[in-house]
């Protein structure tokens, strides 16, 4: 027998509402797959299950609000029996487990202007509104409804119309922590990415338009293996010491529609293609915007990844997400007068930068790393590859 | 090129953006200014937007043509060209 427990999705969070299961007693549960949903201050997250086995017994019902650390649900490995004797071991009855939940992945929220206009007037927050039609659009019916129902005495579920401002107290809550604990240092450099454009506008001129990859991939791939070289970026600072980790997550920036950001992680992402990477950054960014994260990419990521260039910004110097040690921070890439080979030309040119934890690495340490991805970019055909 | 022609391609267009970001109002949009000032798109955005554009006129929009679609206006002068040079449909 063992416990299925409220896990930890950030070091911000100390306890989490249970909105749905989606599992039922005597359901048979695989490693990795998603078994309920908990509103955090994140928003809601799709919480995977870390055990094989059968579910004896949910013991926390949806609308509650439990601690970190609290048993959801006990489940008992394949071979054990039923806790109720004489019941027929429901792991012997060769029934699948239940798929795995799919998220909503439309994209945006979709919603007609009217409706839009509506909502504004009567203080609705449409990101709280559920279409009634099939097209899944949000009407004017829709938002007088909510209307009427906001005005009713709150229900046991969380009320999701004030979850921007639960996220903008989670958000100062890890950021004014990491300004208060981390001596953070900061370095910049700025890139030559020609070569990795002139590679990138090769390979997509090969591909058809889904196909395409967007310059944040092979970025985030010369990240994840300059990461590699340097160790002390990558990993935890938990009870007064470093604990780095063999994986790199790599946590991507995203920000929500409306206000707001999270940074869920790419697993494994020194390991993978450019093409799963791109594959992997749509379906995150897609889930971000439209539907639900999971708690495996809440809790883990072992760095952080901020690219502000496309809001045309030079430079960004970001704050480190505690427990990581550092988080790199990507600028615009544009031409640039460019020194080489003892004549000014114009590069494409790009402001990487580090702001890492001076109680685990050392300036020297971060300018070895920006000068990996400086190496890492030179090369970009390289990055392609998987290892 | 004909008015009704250029109209479907209006259409087009603000098809493929409000299936990215639904709470455009296409009354809102000035013709003559970059699109993407005036609606919050990134990269990522702009390339679903083209996928979108693809899947709705069967035109496959090079990368070293994205400039061409700085404004409504151009991107309209430019797919109109596109489907009249009769590479349309692949």
């Amino acid at each position: 027998m063992s416990e299925f427990r409220m896990p930890s999705l950030g070091a911000d969070m100390d306890a989490g509402t249970l909105v749905e299961w989606h599992i039922q007693p005597g359901d048979t549960v695989k490693r990795g797959q998603v078994v309920a949903v908990v509103e955090t201050q994140k928003g809601a997250i799709e919480v995977e299950i870390w055990e094989d086995g059968v579910i004896d017994r949910l013991v926390v019902q949806p609308g509650a609000k439990v601690p970190v650390g609290a048993v959801l649900a006990e489940l008992r490995g394949a071979g054990e029996h039923a806790a109720p004797a004489g019941q027929t071991p429901l792991a012997d009855v060769a029934v699948p487990a239940s798929p795995v939940a799919s998220a909503p992945s439309s994209g945006r929220q979709k919603i007609s202007p009217s409706a839009r206009r509506l909502a504004q007037e009567l203080g609705v927050d449409p990101a709280t509104v559920q279409a009634q039609a099939t097209d899944g659009v949000i009407s004017r019916a829709d938002i007088e409804r909510a209307a009427a129902s906001n005005a009713l005495p709150a229900s046991a579920l969380p009320d999701a119309g004030d979850w921007r401002l639960q996220m903008r107290k989670a958000i100062a809550a890890a950021m004014s922590r990491s300004k208060r604990e981390i001596p953070h240092y900061y370095l910049a450099t700025d890139i030559d990415v020609t070569a990795m454009l002139d590679w990138l506008a090769a390979e997509n001129a090969k591909r058809s338009v889904a196909e395409r990859l967007l310059p944040a991939v092979p970025l985030m791939k010369a990240v994840a293996l300059a990461l590699r070289e340097v160790p002390e970026l990558n990993g935890f600072w938990i009870d007064g010491e470093f604990r780095p980790s063999a994986a790199i997550h790599l946590g991507m920036a995203i920000a929500m529609r409306g206000g707001g950001l999270v940074a869920p992680a790419i697993h494994d992402a020194d390991h993978k293609s450019c093409n799963e990477l791109m594959a992997a950054l749509r379906d995150l960014i897609a889930r971000v915007r439209g539907g639900r994260l999971r708690s495996s990419e809440m809790a883990d990521p072992t760095v952080t990844l901020t690219s502000l260039g496309d809001q045309g910004v030079a430079q960004v110097f970001g704050v480190i997400y505690p427990p990581q040690v550092a988080i790199i921070g990507l600028g615009r890439i544009d031409g640039r007068p460019w020194a080489l080979a003892g004549t000014v030309g114009v590069r494409q040119v790009l402001t990487a930068s580090l702001a890492a934890d001076h109680r685990v690495s050392d300036g020297h340490r971060g300018a070895l790393f920006l000068a990996a991805l400086d190496r890492r970019l030179q090369n970009p055909a390289e990055l392609d590859m998987t290892s | 090129m004909s008015g009704p022609d250029h109209d479907r391609l209006r259409a087009a267009i603000f098809e493929a953006i409000t299936a990215i970001a639904p709470e455009i109002d296409s009354a809102d949009i000035r013709s003559d200014q970059p699109l993407r000032q005036q609606i919050d798109l990134d990269s990522f955005d702009f390339l679903n937007v083209i996928i979108r554009l693809h899947e709705i006129l069967g035109i496959d929009i090079p990368e070293s043509d994205y400039g061409e679609l700085l404004t409504l206006d151009r991107a309209v002068e430019y797919l109109a060209r596109r489907c009249g040079s009769g590479d349309a449909g692949k």
